[in-house]
């Protein structure tokens, strides 16, 4: 099903929109509905387009054309009272290092115009929740770099928004960290929250309900992380092993059609059509010291593949 | 409101937490007036003079007797040759020399006598004064030749300084001081603390909230004004207590010309922090936008009206300028009506001030 039918109460709402800087087009026509209770997941390499969606989300930039809604409000028009209601964190962490994380908590707090009693009450909570307690008194500059991701989330979460939008949350954090961090994402929209997440990790994209695809300012494919992996139409071989810089040098030498190759780290993935091509490429390998299997694509293959298949419309599974 | 205060009492805590800006802030103004108001002094106490008297004769030792006890020249030595003359302005012992010619008795009493006066030009500033007592001096000597023949000079010029008698240079430089520090603090500072916000990407982050660019612009400013009229005070006080630079006009008008002042500074540190890049431009940016001019441009230290036309007209632009002139009038003359340097100063701040707001709102989109 596509992800945005039968979304007419979503709490973002993103239609045609399109934004430019001067020569450069950062976004060309891009939907998006997110509803309460979900996390959306924005994937896509740098320069998708995926920053400038959400500052046209939270109000800080107007779009060329199109509309975003934020719980039916249109955000260029009344960013102040889309504001009420979202919480926005951006890529950068932006608080203040010489303030104390209560510091820094009470400042936003005020600045959201959260009434004294509730703020206490408020911060209490979110300290709970975020563990950040006992460092109540420490300043920002001085908290491990999980620590930090979680006060910008406490601050952003401050006034009780119904709306979360948050810009790469996880980059350059540490692994045990970014599942913490997922753990409290999910915890939220479990209370339900709307949540737009956006992410370089397409293991991150696998803890999303839904996920787009997003590259050169366009949505190539969207659905439920499934759905996505699923809608790549061909084989997978993974390759391992010590000898895994001659098993590149082997197959770069000796291209096939419809054969490719991609390397993730300790790995290649050698994609290709049918059973033929399959025995083919062990026949290369063989004696190359590697381990062969066949794999169920994720996303991150269902990605790379769109990303370099020759431009077209939205694939929608 | 709430929301103003909620940046100020923020902005307030960065100005505590950052000790080494803070001592600065402080300890800066009180230091430029004691280091300026002894140092910048237009008098010489130590003025050292060689003497060569070709003429040996009463009449060169009698004017030589006179100079010396005038009390301008503190030390004469002399000199046996022309070569000491150059020696001693190579080694720095000497300032100025004064060459008595052979025969001076004898053209004395023709009438007509001619001595001349040597001066190290290498420091030009001290090399003018020195000429000008020299000279000062001269005639004197001269008046008194006139009067032991019984005769008087046809006509004679009296100088008396008005509203600083002594011409004690702190009179002078306090005002100009307080105009620095007012820069400094006010359009340096607040420059730089928009810049680090923006680098930093927190406006970003705080712009995402409720709060208005121009609600974060007033409640960053205001400690800033605070911070400024504070050092203002207390320069104006160690002006008083130290040096004794007088108060001849009113506090409050004094107060009032040094707020719009303050506005001045602070739109003009806006619109460098909105035009800056980074927090390396804006610095230096702000130094010499700001400091610079008013260091050197503004009649602080230099006078204009020895500058050449086309710098006058770049002084006549400056805000200081005309601030000066308001508080020297204020504070030595007790003057209390500047029309021309209000309507220059109003018209600064509120051109600078509509600049900074567009290019804020510009480059907040």
């Amino acid at each position: 099903m596509n992800a945005a039918d039968g979304m007419s109460g979503a709490a973002i709402r993103v239609e045609g929109l399109r934004k430019s800087y001067g020569e450069r087009t950062a976004v060309r026509g891009l939907d998006l509905a997110v509803a309460s209770g979900r996390i959306c997941g924005l994937i896509g390499p740098d320069g998708a387009g995926k920053t400038t969606t959400m500052r046209i989300i939270c109000g800080l930039l107007r779009p060329d054309a199109g509309v975003a809604r934020v719980l039916g409000r249109d955000s260029a028009r009344e960013p102040r009272a889309v504001r009420e209601h979202l919480g926005y964190m951006p890529q950068r962490f932006s608080l203040y290092p010489d303030l104390t994380v209560a510091e820094n908590l009470r400042f936003f707090a005020d600045l959201f115009g959260v009434p004294a009693s509730e703020r206490v009450r408020r911060e209490a909570e979110l300290m709970e929740f975020s563990r950040l307690g006992p460092f109540r008194k420490r300043r920002a500059g001085q908290l491990s770099g999980g620590m930090k991701q979680k006060l910008a989330l406490s601050c952003t979460l401050i006034h009780t928004p119904e709306v979360l939008v948050l810009d790469e949350p996880t980059t350059g954090v540490d692994p045990v960290s970014r599942r913490e961090f997922w753990r409290i994402l999910r915890e939220l929209a479990g209370r339900g929250l709307a949540l737009l997440v956006s992410t370089p990790y397409m293991d991150e994209a696998g803890l999303c309900d839904e996920v787009v695809l997003m590259h050169e300012g366009r949505a190539i494919a969207r659905g439920t992380p499934d759905e996505v992996a699923a809608a790549f139409p061909r084989r997978l071989l993974e390759v391992r092993g010590a000898g895994l810089p001659a098993a590149l040098a082997i197959l770069t030498a000796s291209p096939r059609r419809g054969v490719k190759v991609h390397r993730y780290g300790d790995r290649l993935h050698v994609v290709h059509d049918d059973a033929a091509q399959t025995a083919e490429v062990a026949r290369l390998l063989a004696g190359a010291g590697v381990e062969l299997h066949p794999v169920a694509p994720g996303i991150e293959d269902a990605f790379v593949e769109l990303m370099t298949a020759p431009a077209g419309g939205e694939a929608t599974p | 409101m709430n929301r103003i205060l909620a940046v100020a009492g923020k902005e307030f805590l960065h100005i505590l937490r950052d000790r080494r800006s803070l001592a600065v802030a402080l300890l800066m103004p009180l230091t430029m007036v004691l280091l300026y108001g002894a140092v910048i002094d237009m008098e010489l106490r130590d003025l050292r003079v060689g003497v060569l008297d070709l003429d040996g004769g009463d009449r060169s030792r009698e004017l030589l007797r006179a100079m010396t006890s005038s009390g301008f020249i503190v030390e004469a030595e002399r000199l046996d040759g022309r070569d000491a003359i150059e020696a001693g302005f190579r080694q720095g012992r000497l300032q100025a020399a004064l060459v008595v010619p052979r025969g001076y008795g004898e053209d004395l009493a023709r009438g007509g006598a001619r001595v001349q006066i040597l001066v190290d030009g290498a420091d030009a500033s001290t090399a003018a004064t020195v000429a000008n007592y020299l000279q000062a001096v001269v005639a004197l000597v001269n008046r008194g030749l006139l009067r032991d023949a019984g005769l008087a000079a046809p006509f004679d010029a009296r100088t008396r300084v008005w509203f600083n008698p002594e011409l004690v240079s702190a009179r002078f430089v306090v005002p100009g001081l307080v105009a620095l520090v007012l820069m400094m603090i006010c359009a340096l500072l607040t420059s730089i603390a928009i810049t680090r916000e923006k680098e930093a990407g927190t406006l970003e982050q705080i712009l995402t909230t409720p709060v208005t660019p121009a609600q974060v612009i007033v409640g960053k400013v205001l400690p800033y004004v605070a911070l400024g009229a504070l050092d203002c005070a207390m320069v104006l006080l160690a002006g008083k207590w130290v040096f004794g630079v007088p108060m001849a006009g009113s506090w409050w008008l004094l107060a009032a010309y040094c707020l719009l002042f303050i506005v001045i500074a602070l739109a003009l540190g806006l619109l460098i922090s909105a035009r800056s890049p980074s927090l390396r431009v804006a610095m230096m940016a702000a130094l010499m936008v700001t400091m610079l001019p008013t260091m050197i441009l503004s009649g602080f230290v230099f006078p204009i009206a020895s500058m050449p036309g086309p710098l006058q007209v770049v002084c006549r632009l400056l805000p200081a300028t005309h601030f000066l002139v308001v508080l020297r009038g204020i504070m030595l003359k007790g003057q209390s009506w500047f029309p021309l340097q209000t309507a220059a100063l109003v018209v600064m701040a509120a051109v600078l001030l509509t600049l900074a707001i567009r290019s804020f709102r510009l480059r907040l989109e």
